[in-house]
């Protein structure tokens, strides 16, 4: 029950781009169409999800016990670097049609905020091994539906006039902020859920 | 390019925040108050700073293609020391504030982003400059956003009480704000552009 | 200088080489700032405890006490402090579900259970509204708790036949803020009473009670004595 909160939570009420802000590099500017948005998701999904376990394991066996936690954030983006640069080798052989799709947005997952973030909240919030896989899952669904929402917005905005002002990166951050604002429509959700299953 | 022109250049034609848009997510969560934004901006201005001297000193040692493993480390490295010393002598509220974000600065795009493009290819004085530069256009940018939405979500400058709380829009301090807030100042920004032109 | 090229050789060196001097530099600022890391966060803690104590007092022991309430294991931390070298009471870590997330709060009580103060610690309310915990129900103010003890029953709303007024338009925030009072209370008094032996009836009931769900509010079990 407690694993269907978390991934309801990191979905909707505390989405990782409109409410805690991590990933707002690729949400702005990988969002123009809706099939990169949905191959950006899933990239991300996937390198997310592999990342925290990893850094997760690496936190708990190695460094805490060493009393090294000083070596976190140093620990944690060599991983990711190394697990995006083994995922581009992997693709690259597996599956060229995709690797050609997804082109830079691949090496570019190294420095979204999201994948980094992710891996120090969950150490943050003291989750074990399956609550950080399913909160990161659900970080990374969160993020591809924030994003293909915005893909599907920018697609209808790109046929309208916009003021000379506001064209380009403002009206986007409007936009996006009028999308934050619905979400923040989610915000009791968390609590009614739990009094509504007696999780409290 | 001589030395005052690049360190102008980051402030005002490269301004990482107006014109690069680069480093939005520090950009848009820190900046809920005024000093909240001066310190995000200073912290990633001392990186920055420290970040692009040594790159630039080790530039010809390096091998090129792993550089990009080896500006990540060092920009971690710069990264954790400011962490450390945050966490032992700045004030708890600032530590809050700026919460995970200060970690975060190692993947700020502006760092890798000017270590690429500038540091590795000019000297260490114009690596600070550039820095500075950049760093000071990134702080200004993030105080000023800071102000404003302070002063419309919690009507205080600085922590200094300005308007009656009945007038605060909480919005303004909340995740929606933040994207209202610099998207509106981005338009008047061009609009201010287009009409020097 | 000719930029080195991207021989293996070069390449691990170098690698190993900056990875070595950094792990050395971080070690160092580590040793550097360790000290005034821990102190800073003694201080800190300290300062919390003496302003929901209401005043002077030291710091003395701290308990750990667990507790399972409506199934889930909850955890209390207890700071027992002491006036004057006598036993006054202790500041207790408690959090409970909110709208927007976990309230983290830090209460403080006297020897006899009557709350003395308190401070939020983590809060993922909204500002204006749900944050006004922080305020609102501390001494003066529309909802002044110190002074009240929670006894057996606990603290509630009005809305729930209480006597304590909720923050207007916000009534989830303000049941969370009470059951983490009230189950705080619970966990100071059990504490309490594990200390003495032969206890006195008022522990008897407290180790048997039910936690309501809504309120935190515990019920009278049949009294056992």
């Amino acid at each position: 029950m407690e694993y269907l909160l978390i991934f309801i939570s990191a979905i909707f009420v505390n989405n990782i781009v409109l409410s805690q802000f991590l990933g707002i590099c690729p949400f702005l500017g990988v969002s123009k169409k809706i099939d990169t948005a949905i191959g950006m998701g899933a990239a991300l999904a996937f390198v997310l999800t592999l990342s925290t376990i990893i850094t997760w394991l690496l936190q708990t066996y190695i460094l805490n016990p060493m009393g090294l936690q000083y070596l976190q954030t140093l620990a944690f983006i060599l991983v990711i670097a190394a697990l995006v640069q083994m995922v581009e080798i992997m693709l690259k052989k597996v599956s060229p049609s995709l690797y050609q799709a997804l082109g830079i947005y691949l090496p570019l997952i190294t420095t979204n905020c999201c994948v980094l973030g992710v891996a120090i909240l969950v150490m943050q919030k003291d989750y074990s091994l399956l609550e950080s896989v399913v909160y990161a899952f659900s970080t990374a669904l969160g993020f591809a539906l924030a994003l293909v929402v915005f893909a599907g917005i920018r697609e209808q905005l790109s046929l309208v006039k916009i003021p000379k002002g506001m064209r380009g990166m403002s009206i986007v951050l409007v936009t996006a902020g009028l999308l934050a604002l619905s979400f923040m429509g989610f915000s009791g959700l968390e609590g009614g859920l739990r009094s509504l299953f007696g999780l409290n | 390019m001589s030395n005052g022109k690049i360190f102008l250049n980051g402030l005002i034609k490269e301004n990482p925040t107006f014109v690069l848009f680069l480093g939005m997510c520090p950009t848009l969560a820190t900046t809920t108050s005024a000093i909240n934004g001066l310190s995000m901006g200073l912290c990633t201005m001392a990186v920055l700073v420290c970040t692009n001297f040594v790159i630039s000193c080790i530039k010809n040692i390096t091998p090129d293609k792993v550089h990009i493993p080896v500006f990540i480390v060092v920009i971690a490295a710069f990264v954790s020391i400011l962490q450390m010393f945050m966490s032992a002598y700045a004030p708890d509220s600032i530590n809050k504030a700026l919460g995970i974000y200060i970690p975060l600065i190692v993947v700020n795009c502006i760092i890798l982003g000017r270590a690429e493009s500038f540091a590795c290819k000019h000297t260490p004085v114009a690596s600070i400059l550039d820095g500075l530069g950049i760093g000071l256009g990134f702080t200004i940018a993030l105080t000023i956003l800071g102000c404003i939405r302070e002063l419309l979500g919690a009507g205080s400058l600085f922590g200094v009480h300005l308007l009656p709380d009945v007038m605060n829009i909480i919005l303004f301090v909340l995740p929606p704000g933040a994207f209202l807030s610099l998207g509106y100042l981005v338009a008047i920004i061009n609009k201010v552009k287009s009409n020097k032109d | 200088m000719k930029k080195i090229d991207s021989s293996l050789k070069n390449m691990v060196l170098v690698l190993v080489g900056i990875c070595l001097v950094i792990g050395c530099l971080l070690a160092l600022a580590n040793q550097v700032t360790k000290g005034p890391i821990a102190q800073k966060s003694r201080k800190l803690l300290e300062s919390g405890i003496t302003m929901v104590m209401n005043g002077n007092c030291q710091m003395a022991s701290t308990d750990t006490v667990k507790q399972n309430i409506d199934g889930k294991e909850h955890v209390f931390v207890i700071h027992n402090t002491t006036r004057n070298g006598k036993p006054y009471g202790a500041a207790v870590e408690t959090s409970s579900n909110s709208f927007g997330g976990p309230l983290e709060m830090l209460v403080g009580f006297d020897e006899s259970g009557t709350i003395l103060g308190y401070t939020i610690l983590k809060t993922s309310d909204t500002p204006g509204l749900g944050a006004k915990a922080a305020q609102w129900f501390q001494k003066g103010q529309k909802g002044d708790i110190i002074g009240k003890v929670p006894g057996n029953n606990g603290l509630s709303v009005s809305k729930d036949g209480g006597t304590v007024d909720a923050i207007t338009a916000s009534t989830i925030t303000s049941r969370a803020f009470l059951k983490a009072v009230n189950e705080a209370y619970g966990a100071y008094m059990s504490k309490k009473c594990d200390a003495h032996t032969g206890a006195s009836p008022k522990n008897e009931e407290v180790k048997s009670k039910e936690v309501d769900s809504a309120t935190g509010a515990t019920e009278h079990i049949k009294k056992e004595k």
